[in-house]
């Protein structure tokens, strides 16, 4: 890597303060694709501030029909929360599946979403679960927070500080993984609660994150898997690469939203 | 005590002695040891898969922090340095011999592919190296590159080395033409079937690594090394690269975390660091890291083929003929002309009395990494091919697969091939039905209609392989081209307390050789296995020795302990004659014992051990002090472990999925000394095997010559989650050409399962042939373009 000033600020008001201060900064939570990224010299930022270790973004709370959730809350800690298991069973085994041991014990789900990663899984959560993006600065609607291939509606200098999910009646998510990253090729969540029904497939799409309203619509006429069976995506606007064809990968969102639906019940 | 009663002899499942080390972090392995004011090396590396070098500027690098030095290509060359060599020499059907470009240490004036290399920084660390390498300013011309193996013999393709038109490095052929022309003439059945063998990036645990030094006083250079061979890299750098003579360089391969061939060759990284060590005068280090592994190890396979088998109206079979173009990269590597010639075209004849074959193949320089040996090297590009053809012939003629084999096998030995080889011993049927028993042969059906319920696809497939191992007897491969022997050497030394250390050539990088070599030593001379120590990889330590690949280890490296174990006890008589004062006809030995027959005297072995340096009273023209005796063994045949494997699949036709449900292999080692390490090297090899038939494959975007698969986010490894439990069996037929009848097992498993995943998954789906790694959106693929009548089955 690169050489860059280390700052570990001991609260949220103090990392602001560093962020608006450095030349080109970058902010470190769990590290799991930004630490690579430095290591094959492909970033050069100024200055990490790391806000990993800051316990006033490290919660769950269930409250009234949300679940909120800080930003720097593991993937393992989400997965294994009784709160979560208990009001958001999708969301849990959601993050059970992100990568492997070793990023979901570091890495968080306010890094996550802020990388806005393609294929990674918290974005398709987010959005089928109508989740609310708390920043230091305002309220995001998951629906205006994902804007393209790792871009997001954050400013500079914005930093996420809690994702709620309210309560879904019925939810599911399937993944289809990449054989060799394991990342999401296709990943489907189906929902069904106060936001109505909604359907978010991650992993596809050459602009990230996106919903699916045809199946949404034949979901509210009838919640069964057999409502979305003969639903074809197009395959414009998909990612082909050695993985599978834009075909394949339409093809998959189909069988996992069907999957996915079959799952949630 | 005899060592069967201890656990610890000949066919017993000895936990492996190596173990301890490696899994408490006591190894040490290359990158573990830091020498004294060592410097670190890194290695700027061509972007481009083809350019012109215009220009290097490295005054800017030069004044970076922490640079020690800067070399490039002029530097080696004026420094009078060679460069790298392919050891085996294969000439081309009208008698040429192979058309060979120069592989400099550094580019001189063109790079050939990503990742060549161009210059190497020496500072005092890596990071202050790779940032110094970052201010070197190449000027390239870049020019088109020769990607795409099938187009690269065409007269447009740009070329990799103006020593070789149309980038044909050989064109080479075995067998007999006309004999094979007229077979195919009075066929009543031809079978015909192109295949493409993927190209695999071999990914050792331990990535390759380097230390080399120089001491001024004695000017001997040490190199530390990543290698499966340090004595074969000894004898290149010295007479062929010309670093130092072979007496002034002392080459170590200490803990070596995995090769799989890749570690037998000798490479740019290595030789720069021991050649520049000197004129630094500091060690320089280098490891590499995974992103260089993917770009500059030698990696394997990458065959296309065209294959055509003749058949009588009985299903016998007449001929076989291939016609194989096979990648060699854009440099020959130690080995690589070798791997598609002998190790590949003497292996068609699989396990069948086929009488007549004929096979060419095209070596062609590509702007591709160097290709060249990995686990199986050759033998499972024929296996592929020959299990492949003969499960289309069955399909074809309606005979069963089973069926079709036992028809063909060969039934008598010695059985001579139509290419070259003489296969010494062997059982085929015995392994078929063991293996179909295994998998439940019979139940199939049921099981296939079951599945079918559930939406789901079943299939099954068939690979009844032979391979040729234990490379290999000199004189043999001497008149095939190779420029070395592959002998094996041994020396048992006995010490005056009676433990015994055995200097061995063959070099262990995972195989367990410090268990079974020592499972061998101790069961011989009755006594414990901890009282022996094997010792292998130092070229001061050993004399010399050929190294570890082409599963030799067991059936060359410890036949060389025989051997010597056999001197050591011949001279051990002698001494315990003198001492019991008893004729040495009338000694037995036995279980660590000494005794005169008919007597009750006896002599125990610590005691003789002792004696021997004592010295006492010998009659000095009669017994020499001292107990230590070393042996070279050249083995007289290769060894032919065959088997067969069967495997079950089930594919989800909505996702393409392919789960393997069952996978049998029935082998046939010969003699096993350690069946623990044998499964162990049976498991690792059809893992490997998945990876190529559904998982792993090296890509390289055929316009630019970028390696799409330069890392794990598109290079698939196979995980544990990708592998079945594997169902393993055991036949023995014993090798008739090594004292202990083994045959070898380290490569088998990668060599026989691609054709059997293959197989079962054209079952399944009721096509012909999917192209390897069948990923599931290439089998969601073949589903969608089905013919209609088979999609309805």
């Amino acid at each position: 890597m690169y050489q860059f000033n280390y700052a570990r600020p001991k609260s949220l008001a103090e990392a602001e303060a560093l962020l608006a201060k450095a030349d080109d900064p970058k902010l470190l939570a769990g590290g799991q694709t930004l630490i690579p990224t430095l290591k094959q010299r492909l970033a050069m930022p100024s200055d990490l501030i790391d806000i990993g270790g800051l316990k006033e973004l490290d919660f769950i709370r269930a409250e009234g029909n949300a679940v909120m959730i800080g930003a720097a809350t593991k993937h393992a800690t989400v997965a294994q929360s009784p709160d979560v298991k208990k009001h958001n069973p999708a969301l849990a085994a959601l993050a059970e599946g992100i990568g492997d041991p070793a990023v979901r014990h570091m890495g968080t789900i306010g890094g996550s979403i802020a990388n806005n990663d393609p294929a990674s899984d918290y974005p398709a959560a987010c959005l089928a679960l109508d989740a609310k993006i708390h920043t230091t600065k305002r309220l995001i609607e998951a629906d205006e927070f994902f804007k393209g291939m790792f871009e997001t509606a954050l400013e500079d200098g914005e930093i996420v500080k809690e994702i709620t999910f309210p309560h879904p009646e019925k939810a599911a998510y399937m993944k289809f993984p990449n054989p060799a990253s394991r990342y999401a090729m296709v990943g489907v969540f189906v929902s069904k609660g106060p936001w109505g029904i909604r359907v978010a497939v991650t992993g596809a799409g050459q602009d990230g994150v996106f919903r699916v309203k045809e199946m949404e619509d034949a979901l509210a006429k009838s919640w069964s898997p057999d409502a979305v069976a003969s639903i074809k995506i197009p395959a414009k606007g998909l990612n082909a690469d050695l993985h599978g064809t834009a075909e394949y990968r339409a093809h998959l969102i189909t069988v996992m939203a069907k999957r996915a639906v079959a799952a949630a019940g | 005590m005899s060592n069967a009663a201890t656990g610890e002899g000949i066919g017993q499942p000895v936990r492996r002695k190596e173990d301890f080390r490696f899994i408490t972090g006591n190894g040490h392995y290359t990158d573990d040891i830091a020498r004294p004011r060592q410097t670190w090396a890194y290695f700027l590396r061509s972007p481009h898969a083809h350019a012109k070098i215009r220009k290097i500027d490295t005054r800017a690098a030069e004044a970076a922090p922490g640079v020690v030095a800067i070399f490039t290509g002029k530097h080696v060359a004026d420094d009078g340095l060679g460069g790298l060599i392919c050891g085996w020499t294969v000439s081309s059907k009208d008698g040429t011999p192979m058309k060979v470009g120069p592989h400099p240490i550094l580019a001189l004036d063109t790079v050939r592919y990503v990742g060549d290399h161009v210059a190497m920084v020496v500072a005092e660390t890596l990071a202050e190296a790779r940032s110094a390498a970052e201010m070197i300013d190449v000027d390239y011309e870049t020019l088109p590159a020769a990607v795409a193996l099938a187009a690269c013999q065409s007269k447009e393709a740009p070329q990799v080395h103006p020593e070789a038109p149309r980038n044909t490095c050989f064109e080479w052929e075995l067998g007999n033409k006309p004999e094979t022309e007229a077979a195919f003439a009075k066929a009543d059945k031809i079978v015909k079937l192109d295949l493409t063998n993927n190209r695999l990036i071999p990914n050792a645990m331990e990535p390759r690594a380097a230390i080399g030094e120089y001491d001024k006083g004695s000017g001997v250079y040490t190199l530390h090394t990543t290698s499966q061979n340090p004595h074969v890299a000894r004898l290149v750098l010295s007479a062929f690269v010309g670093v130092a003579p072979e007496h002034k360089l002392r080459v170590i391969a200490p803990d070596v975390g995995g090769g799989f061939g890749s570690k037998i060759f000798i490479y740019a990284e290595e030789t720069a660091c021991v050649w520049a060590a000197a004129k630094v005068g500091r060690p320089i280090k280098w490891t590499a890291d995974r992103s260089e592994a993917f770009l500059s190890d030698a990696h394997g396979r990458d065959h296309l083929s065209h294959a055509e088998l003749a058949l009588d109206k009985n299903g016998k079979f007449l001929a076989l003929r291939v016609k194989t173009v096979a990648n060699l990269g854009a440099y020959l590597s130690t080995f690589s002309a070798s791997v598609p010639t002998y190790l590949y075209g003497t292996l068609l004849s699989g396990q069948y009395d086929i009488p007549a074959i004929y096979v060419e193949v095209d070596g062609v320089y590509t702007h591709t990494a160097p290709v060249d040996a990995y686990r199986g090297a050759g033998r499972p590009e024929a296996t592929y091919l020959v299990e492949r053809i003969v499960e289309t012939a069955a399909r074809e003629t309606g005979i069963d697969p089973a069926e079709i084999r036992r028809r063909n096998f060969i039934r008598s030995f010695p059985h001579q091939t139509p290419v070259i080889m003489a296969y010494d011993a062997g059982d085929y049927e015995a392994s078929l039905d063991a293996a179909m028993k295994a998998v439940d042969h019979k139940g199939f059906p049921a099981r296939k209609a079951e599945a079918e319920k559930r939406g789901k696809l079943r299939g099954l497939g068939f690979s009844s392989y032979i391979e040729a191992c234990g490379i290999a007897p000199s004189a043999a491969v001497g008149s095939l081209g190779a420029g070395v022997g592959l002998w094996e050497s041994a020396e048992v030394r006995v010490n005056p307390t009676g433990n015994v250390e055995v200097l061995t050539g063959s070099h262990s990088h995972g195989q367990g050789h410090e268990t079974t070599f020592a499972q061998l030593v101790a069961s011989r001379l009755g006594i414990p296995m901890e009282q022996v120590e094997i010792v292998h990889g130092d070229t001061d330590k050993v004399q010399f020795g050929m190294g570890t690949y082409g599963s030799r280890s067991g059936a060359v490296g410890m036949s060389a302990i025989v051997k010597a174990l056999d001197k050591i006890e011949t001279k051990a008589k002698k001494i315990a004659a003198h001492l019991m004062e008893a004729a040495v006809e009338d000694i037995v030995f036995e279980n660590g014992t000494f005794t005169v027959q008919g007597t009750d005297k006896s002599l125990p072995w610590a005691q003789l051990a002792l004696s021997a340096y004592t010295a006492h009273g010998f009659p000095s023209a009669e017994i020499e002090p001292g107990l230590k005796e070393g042996a070279f063994y050249d083995p007289t045949n290769f060894t032919f472990p065959a088997g067969c494997h069967i495997c079950e699949v089930e594919i989800d036709p909505d996702t393409g999925v392919t789960r393997i449900v069952n996978f049998v292999a029935v082998d046939d080692f010969g003699t096993i000394i350690n069946p623990m390490i044998v499964e162990g090297q049976v498991h690792g090899g059809i893992a490997q095997g998945i990876g190529q038939a559904l998982l792993e494959h090296g890509v390289y975007d055929p316009a630019s010559g970028q390696l799409v698969t330069g890392s794990y986010m598109d290079y698939c490894m196979p995980r544990a989650d990708d592998l079945p439990s594997f169902n393993l069996g055991f036949t023995k037929t014993v090798c008739p050409s090594n004292p202990l009848g083994m045959k070898g097992c380290g490569e088998a498993g990668a060599i026989a399962s691609p054709p059997a995943i293959i197989n079962a998954i054209t079952d399944a789906l009721g096509i012909r042939d999917i192209e390897m790694p069948a990923t599931p959106a290439r089998v969601w693929a073949a589903i969608q373009s089905r013919p209609r009548a088979a999609a309805a089955e």
